[in-house]
């Protein structure tokens, strides 16, 4: 009886084609609103994720100068040097690595090619926080970086331009004005977040940077990398009173560094996303909420209409139970035909969107499921009060009914 | 004599309360036999209409005795008169009342759905109603694309289906002309001879009434006439 019911409603949905196509059309906006938000919001949240994961997770960049928006004026913060380095590896709990960088941007040439890149003088340590490998040769040691030998590690963007189809393992190349021996390939990394390439980089060992290419001591930022079963706001605390006590702040002096937090970023970039996502998802509850009032309204024109059809049906034997159900079926039917169309909806505007976004195609099967299920329960909701008043009818007046 | 399918003792029925109320039937007797051919005659207002309301359990009496085959049915629950219907009567009404947009046989089919027939066992039961009353041929026609007359007799298709032991006809010729009347009506006797339905059946033309075995002529809420004999 049930599927003969489902059967009947569905030749009497294809008979008012368009009339149901409108009327589940708040349903199906509703429905692929919610499933394309919360779908995209996924993706964006996940990207930005892994973009994050791609700079190291959770790691701490501590730089020298104070907060941002204080505006200009008093005198150029104080750079950090690499006892400071040393002192946090050696005195902090619960740090994985610590590594100072030492930036400078040259020109590389190679032959008689030449490119732009960045040269991070920096340790061993910073592979490792990085979580990047050397695919090809060797990463530079700790005697390398102690004698501050003119050793390097290019990016395979500078391969790229400066090598071509030649091993680069074992050359020399310059940097400006110093000589230097590529030793090792860095993996392949990409585009970070911010729209950097990382592959355009050459690590070489900090001291080496610093007496070849800047000419002092200075380093200009400190990566810390935490163990994720540390607290990163506690070593955030023992890195800045450390600091302070290093730099001989007084007590009511401002910080004059800042210490800056991956995991807290993309805390933060997610927070956004899942903001942006709650807003359109209650916009969206709105368009189905009036989608199930659309539902009832046609019902109830429905009802009204085909009153002479309830009359007959009940002469000819029906209970009120059966007639409640075939119009609550009917409703239940429609409202989930306009889910399916609303997650078909979803689907391709996720398929056009994540390509047009450059985010990652995702299907997520809860969402699909619930939105389903939202859709079918609108259809109980708003279909029950027609039907109920389809299963009141007296048959005497409802065949009478022009 | 044996006991009659229908029974009505001191029927009454009265619309509204008060200073207002109007009493349609004023305290009918009738007794109806299995296989009669009834027809029910009487002005607007006599209350022939409200009767067969009554005996097509599509409504409840007032006041009075109710007997449907020995059984006492005045009081019973709407959802019990809709199974009654269900089982027992076949019901056929002068706008012949199909549904529109669905084929005759669908039409047909209509009242074993109710009663829970598989698909194959509708449409052979269908099929055979529709060849009962001549149209099989036109089993996937919509009511849009048939005379009048074709109408009617899907109607009495549909009615018939069940094998129902009373067939209540509310004046099935009224919006038919004479040629077609004449057919509807020797399709009805036809279905009273040799099937053994009781024929219920309201109308206002003599003609249409003198196919009838009994005729029960109605006044002011009252029997006025029982007439015996007519055509069959």
């Amino acid at each position: 009886m049930l599927l003969t019911t489902i059967v009947l409603s569905l030749r009497e949905i294809r008979r008012h084609m368009l009339r149901s196509f409108l009327t589940v059309l708040g349903v199906v906006i509703g429905v692929a609103a919610v499933v394309t938000m919360v779908t995209l919001g996924s993706a964006a949240t996940k990207s930005v994720q892994s973009q994050i994961a791609s700079l190291g997770s959770n790691l701490l960049t501590v730089i020298p100068g104070q907060g941002f928006g204080r505006g200009g004026g008093g005198p150029p913060p104080q750079p950090f040097k690499p006892e400071d380095v040393d002192a946090i590896r050696t005195q902090i709990a619960g740090v994985i690595a610590t590594a100072p960088q030492v930036q400078s941007s040259v020109t590389a040439i190679r032959n008689s090619a030449n490119w732009s890149v960045t040269v991070n003088g920096t340790s061993d340590d910073y592979l490792a926080g990085q979580q990047w490998s050397v695919v090809d040769g060797r990463a530079f040691t700790s005697a390398d970086e102690e004698a501050g030998r003119s050793v390097c590690l290019i990016g395979n963007t500078i391969r790229t331009n400066l090598y071509r189809a030649e091993e680069p393992v074992g050359t020399r190349i310059r940097l400006g004005d110093v000589s230097c021996e590529v030793i090792g390939l860095l993996a392949t990394r990409g585009q970070g977040g911010f729209g950097q390439d990382y592959d355009n980089t050459i690590l070489m060992p900090y001291k080496a940077v610093q007496r070849r290419l800047t000419g002092n001591r200075n380093v200009q930022t400190i990566m810390v990398a935490v163990d994720p079963r540390y607290d990163s706001k506690a070593i955030q605390d023992a890195i800045r009173a450390l600091l302070r006590e290093r730099r001989k702040l007084d007590a009511d002096k401002d910080d004059d560094f800042n210490i800056f937090d991956t995991k807290q970023l993309s805390d933060t970039l997610s927070g956004a996303t899942n903001t942006l996502t709650g807003i359109v998802t209650a916009v969206a509850a709105i368009s189905l909420l009036v989608g199930g009032i659309g539902i009832m309204n046609i019902m109830l024109v429905s009802v009204t209409e085909r009153t002479r059809e309830i009359g007959i049906r009940l002469a000819i034997g029906a209970i009120a139970r059966e007639v409640l159900l075939q119009f609550l079926v009917e409703a239940i039917v429609l409202a989930s035909l306009g889910g399916l169309i609303g997650l078909l909806l979803a689907l391709l505007a996720c398929m056009s969107l994540s390509l047009a976004l450059h985010l990652p195609f995702l299907w997520l099967p809860r969402i699909n499921l619930v939105a389903f299920a939202i859709s079918a329960l609108i259809g109980v909701i708003f279909g029950f009060f027609p039907a109920r008043r389809a299963a009141a009818l007296n048959p005497i007046d409802a065949l009478r009914h022009e | 004599m044996t006991e009659p399918l229908i029974s009505l003792r001191g029927v009454t029925k009265r619309y509204g309360t008060g200073p207002n109320a109007f009493e349609a039937l004023k305290g009918i007797d009738l007794d109806i036999g299995a296989g009669d051919f009834l027809a029910v005659m009487g002005p607007s207002g006599s209350g022939k209409s409200t009767t067969m309301n009554i005996l097509g359990c599509l409504d409840v009496p007032t006041d009075g005795a109710f007997l449907f085959r020995g059984v006492h049915v005045e009081g019973i629950s709407r959802d019990e008169r809709s199974l009654l219907r269900r089982r027992y009567l076949g019901f056929v009404f002068q706008g012949f009342n199909l549904l529109a947009r669905t084929t005759a046989l669908e039409n047909v089919e209509l009242p074993l759905l109710y009663r829970g027939e598989d698909r194959k066992q509708r449409r052979d039961l269908g099929m055979a109603a529709l060849e009962r009353v001549g149209l099989e041929r036109w089993a996937n026609h919509s009511p849009a694309e048939l005379s009048g007359g074709q109408q009617q007799r899907v109607a009495i298709a549909r009615a018939l289906v069940t094998h129902p032991d009373v067939l209540l006809a509310d004046e099935p010729t009224g919006n038919l002309d004479s040629q077609r009347s004449v057919e509807i009506m020797e399709l009805l006797t036809d279905l009273n001879q040799s099937s053994g339905i009781t024929v219920l059946m309201v109308t206002h033309e003599a003609d249409m009434a003198a196919y009838a075995r009994t005729i029960v002529h109605f006044k002011d809420g009252l029997v006025e006439q029982v007439e015996h004999g007519g055509r069959a």
